[in-house]
Order: C-alpha cells, then structure tokens, then sequence
C-alpha cells in the first residue's frame, strides 16, 4: 500500500486527499517511511521535519473533515531546497558557516507552499551556497544518484531531485542560479523549471548571485510541476525584483500539451565538443518526435552563447563575493576566534576561513578579482556586454520559434569524485543551462530517455521567452506523452528501487 | 593575460576576509589561474560598442509604501546572534585602542 502511494504523481496524491480515498497523514506517514528506508544510502535530506510535516497533515485531513474546500496540492508532501528560510527550523544552505542556524522567519516561497497546505518534509541537500553542479560541495557530504549511488546526483539541487527519484516526496523545490534546477532534473530522470526571473520571490531565499538566482518547481511528471509552479509564483512586495504581472496559465498549459503548428529552435551552438554521444543521439530523436507532433523545427545561430560560460564564471562570482559579505561571524551563523583580544576583522577573515568551502572561497576570490581596478572593465565590464549580446540573440531568435530546444547537460551523470578538484571539468556541466540565466528568461527540463551507453537519464531542455513559462509546459506535456506513449510508462518507473 | 600568483591570491584573500592557510595560497593560484584563463575570452567583446547588461530587469527604484508592518521582535532579530548583550550584537574591538 505505501509502495503505491509514493509512487503516486502529485496531481494524483490530491485528488485522493480530496475525495477521501487516502489521508494527508497517510500520505505522510508514506513518505517519511521512504526516507527512513532509504536515505541512509541517497542523503537527500540534511533535515527531516517529522513532527511538522504530520501536524500540517493532520490540519489539512481536519479542514476536510470540517468540508472545507482544499487546494489543489493540499496534502501533498514537498522536498525543500535548504536555501530557503524556514522558521524555527534549521537552513544551512550546505554550509558549515551557517550550521545550527535557526531562522526567525519564513521565506515567501516558504509562506506560500504552507498557506497552499503543501507538507514540508525537510530541507534538502546541496552544493555549499548553490555554487557547483554535483551536490559534493555540500559540507554535509554529497548525496547520490536514486539511478546509480556512485554517481552525481546534479547540482547544485541534487537533494531535491534525488529525494524525487528515489520516491521519497513527489514534489520539491529548486534554485538556478546556472542550472542548480534542470542540470539535477536532466541526471536524475525529472523534471525542472527554471521560471522567467522575477516570477517566484526571493525574500528568504539565500542569495548567491542575485541578477541570476531564481527558485522554482522540481516534480516527477510536467502537470505536478506546474501545479507547483503556480502555488509559488506571483507577485511579492518584499522582493523588488518581483515580476508585478499575473502568472502565465501554466497548469491549463499542462493539461492541454501540443506543438501543433509551433516553430522550434535548435541552435548550432548547443552540439558538438564535449557533448555524449547517446545525449545527442537522444536529442536528436526527441526533435524527430517534435516534427512527428507537428512542429516546424527551424535551425538557429546565436555565436555569444559561445561566450555565455565565460561570462556567467564573471557575473556570478562577482555579485557572490559583494553577496556574501554578510556572513561576517557578527550577527548571525559561525564565529570562531573571538579571544577577545583580536579584533572584529580578525574575527571576521577567521570564521570566513573556517565556514566556507573550497568551491565557495573560489568564487569569493575569483569575484573579488573581476571587480578589482585594472581588471573591471576587462572582465566584468566585458562579461556584462556578452550578456547584452546573449540577450539579444534570444530575442531575434524568438522573433522566429516559440521555444528553443537543446539537450540540458552534455553529458549523463558523472561519477562522485570524477571532477571535484578540476573546477573548470565541473563548470562544463552547465553549458547549455546559462545562457537562459544570463538573460532571464524560462526553461525546463524533461527526460528524454536513457543513453544508450550507460543507461543514465538524458534530459531535454526547453527555452521560452521571458513571461512565457506556460509555452514551457504546453510543449513539455505534450512531448513527456508521447514518450510515455512510446516506452509504454513513464521513464523514472525504470529508476531502482532501492 | 597575466598569472596569478600566490602573493595575488593572498592579496586577494585580504580583501576578501578569509584567512588562508599557506597550503591553501597554492592550490587556489593555480585553479584560479585556470579559470580566469578560461574566462578571459569574454575580452573578445571589450571593443565592441555594446551596451553593458547588469540585470535581466529594467528596474528602477522599485518602493513600498513607506507604512508600519510586523517586523522582527529584538529577541527574534538576536535569536542567531553568536553574543549579545543588552539587546545588541555583541561584537569584537572594531576601533583600535588609540
């Protein structure tokens, strides 16, 4: 019976709840039962939150009790990203500067998913503040892949979408900052959604590069990502870079999936070098099933996202190093050395010493360097008109597609340890994720199969246009069933099962 | 391009606050000498008459109505404070003794 319901979709879960065929506490109990059996070997949670999680169970099983009417993911257990504050309960963001923190406040997002009845079950692993793209910069320990344990998981949201494919939460939460959603969707079988910038809060949200980070939807099936998708986005106040314009229609788009008639991209850019051959083996049929679903396919030259990597290594250390200045040991988080003969600085530099990680540190400096005179206008100042020029060629490019599509990573999952100290081997992984950061507009990613030589999850990705996120989900839905349609189930039910 | 050296990278590390160990200054020269020498082909683009994008948005001065609203109690505000005293952040000598 509990095998079945972790194995339910989000969408399904609801309805359940809501028709009284299964309880949230049930569905609770389910899922807390999973990460009890099995995340000894995943280590997607750095915490689990058992006795929250069964009280907003028991209210929601009450305010059906009482016939009140429940939204449409009331009951439904949640895996959240460990960057998003959370009140009275612990936020890390995987690093040890900020271990045993508390936080005197909810995160918007964190607001939203309680005020929509959502059960959060825990906080989820990841890469030191989301800086990598394997979840082994977490200073927790890495986390493995529900597909093979050796292996990455992604990054730097690699908890997240563990905990989804190996069953233990049906919906979770991610940040992408270059990727940290849809690179850990492509290698763990999911799906990801990277919203237009702007969409989803992020007041709470631990900032790593603030022009870059955007929080969003992690789920097993598109409809359960839009359904997410739509409880977290929307307009906040307390987040001046908060988009002031409705949601697109993103679940309607998801329960209506079609190409029909659509122009999509596939640019020159995203192939090649570094790109394994059963990923674009597996792209390449995923564009054969669009042209099958009545798409034009329309080839695209956009040269800057040639230079798109180079300058996201720019922009986001640079806003990192100025960011996290605020852990300073002084007012919330680790202090060590406070002797009470050194002063505030000493203080300071040693418990940035000791808090952070290497890969953390790397960034700080590298942004420290971009931004110093003599190099600014060489390197961030070069950087930021490589972003004007991507910017640019997405636009031309969506004066002739509706979306763009490209394989999400190069390559399958890497083995654990495989790239950790080749930093430059580890930035690869990121490729084809951001350039949609450097310009802000929407992306998914969805399997498209397994590669044939080491049947690992290939992802896709697609691209809209900035405020176009439910394009994201009419071509995402219609594209996950036809391939349901082609294997004969969905493609996470070859997952192990651990 | 120039290296970076391992008197950079202590430079670098000063300004940022964090206190290296010696091992540390040559294993952080060495990977940030290749990645910047990675990155460094963004200067393809420093003659171009582009201009600079620093955000995905057109923002500017975006406000609030400037009204009183719930807000975090002292004891909430200090409750991750590593010392404090009198309702305030305790912190190290930050002026020098003179």
């Amino acid at each position: 019976m509990s095998d079945h319901i972790i194995r339910l979709t989000a969408a399904e879960t609801a309805e359940k709840i809501a028709s009284g065929e299964l309880t949230a506490v049930e569905v609770t109990e389910a899922h807390l039962a999973r990460i009890e059996a099995v995340d000894e070997k995943v280590h997607a949670f750095l915490h689990v939150d058992r006795e929250g999680a069964l009280a907003q169970a028991r209210a929601v099983d009450e305010k059906r009790a009482r016939g009140e009417k429940l939204g449409p993911l009331a009951g439904v257990p949640l895996a959240l990203k460990d960057i998003f504050t959370t009140e009275g309960i612990p936020t890390t963001v995987g690093s040890k500067i900020l271990e045993g923190w508390i936080p005197p406040y909810d995160a918007t997002l964190t607001k939203r998913l309680k005020a929509a009845d959502v059960v959060i079950l825990g906080k989820t692993n990841m890469d030191e503040f989301a800086m990598g793209s394997s979840t082994e910069n977490s200073a927790y320990g890495p986390t493995g892949n529900p597909w093979d344990l050796t292996r990455i998981p992604g990054g730097s949201g690699g908890g997240s979408s563990a905990a989804l494919a190996s069953f233990q939460a049906p919906l979770a939460i991610g940040t992408d900052t270059g990727g940290s959603i849809r690179q850990p969707a492509a290698v763990t079988g999911t799906v990801g959604v990277k919203p237009t910038y702007g969409a989803v809060s992020r007041y709470g949200m631990v900032a790593f590069s603030s022009s870059l980070d955007q929080g969003g939807p992690c789920a097993r099936t598109v409809l359960d990502a839009a359904l997410l998708h739509e409880v977290i986005a929307g307009h906040d106040p307390m987040d001046s870079t908060s988009i002031d314009a409705p949601v697109p229609p993103v679940v309607e788009a998801a329960r209506n999936g079609s190409v029909a008639g659509m122009r999509v991209g596939v640019v020159k850019q995203f192939r090649g070098e570094g790109y394994q051959a059963g990923v674009v083996q597996r792209f390449d049929e995923s564009v054969e099933l669009l042209k099958e679903l009545g798409a034009e396919v329309v080839e695209l030259d956009c040269p800057s996202f040639d230079l798109a990597l180079s300058a996201y290594y720019l922009i986001a250390p640079s806003e990192c190093s100025s960011n996290l200045a605020r852990f300073d040991g002084l007012r919330y988080g680790l202090r060590t050395g406070d002797d009470g003969t050194r002063s505030a600085e000493e203080v300071t530099s040693l418990t940035r010493e000791a808090g952070f990680g290497d890969e953390v540190k790397r960034r700080i400096m590298l942004g420290t360097y971009a931004l110093s005179s003599g190099y600014y206008d060489a390197y961030y100042g070069s950087a930021q008109k490589v972003r004007t020029l991507i910017k640019q060629e997405f636009e031309r490019a969506f004066e002739q597609v509706d979306v763009i599509v490209s394989p999400t990573t190069p390559t399958t999952a890497f083995p654990i340890g495989e790239r950790a100290d080749d930093p430059m081997a580890m930035y690869l992984a990121d490729l084809c994720t951001i350039p949609t950061n450097l310009a802000g507009n929407a992306a998914m990613s969805l399997p498209c199969g397994l590669a044939p030589e080491d049947d690992l999850p290939v992802g896709l990705q697609i691209i809209a246009p900035a405020m176009k996120d439910d394009r994201l989900y009419k071509v995402g839905a219609a594209v996950e069933a036809a391939f349901v349609e082609k294997w004969g189930h969905p493609l996470i039910e070859e997952a192990p099962s651990l | 391009m120039p290296g970076i050296t391992r008197e950079e990278v202590a430079h670098l590390a000063r300004l940022a606050r964090l206190e290296l160990k010696p091992e540390e200054l040559d294993h952080f020269a060495g990977q940030l000498d290749d990645i910047i020498g990675a990155v460094a082909r963004v200067s393809e683009v420093a003659d171009q008459d582009v201009p600079p994008t620093s955000h995905p948005l057109p923002l500017t001065n975006v406000m609030r109505a400037d009204e009183v609203r719930p807000s975090l109690t002292p004891e909430q505000a200090l409750s991750g404070a590593p010392a404090q005293e009198q309702q305030r952040f305790k912190v190290p000598q930050i002026l020098g003794e003179e």
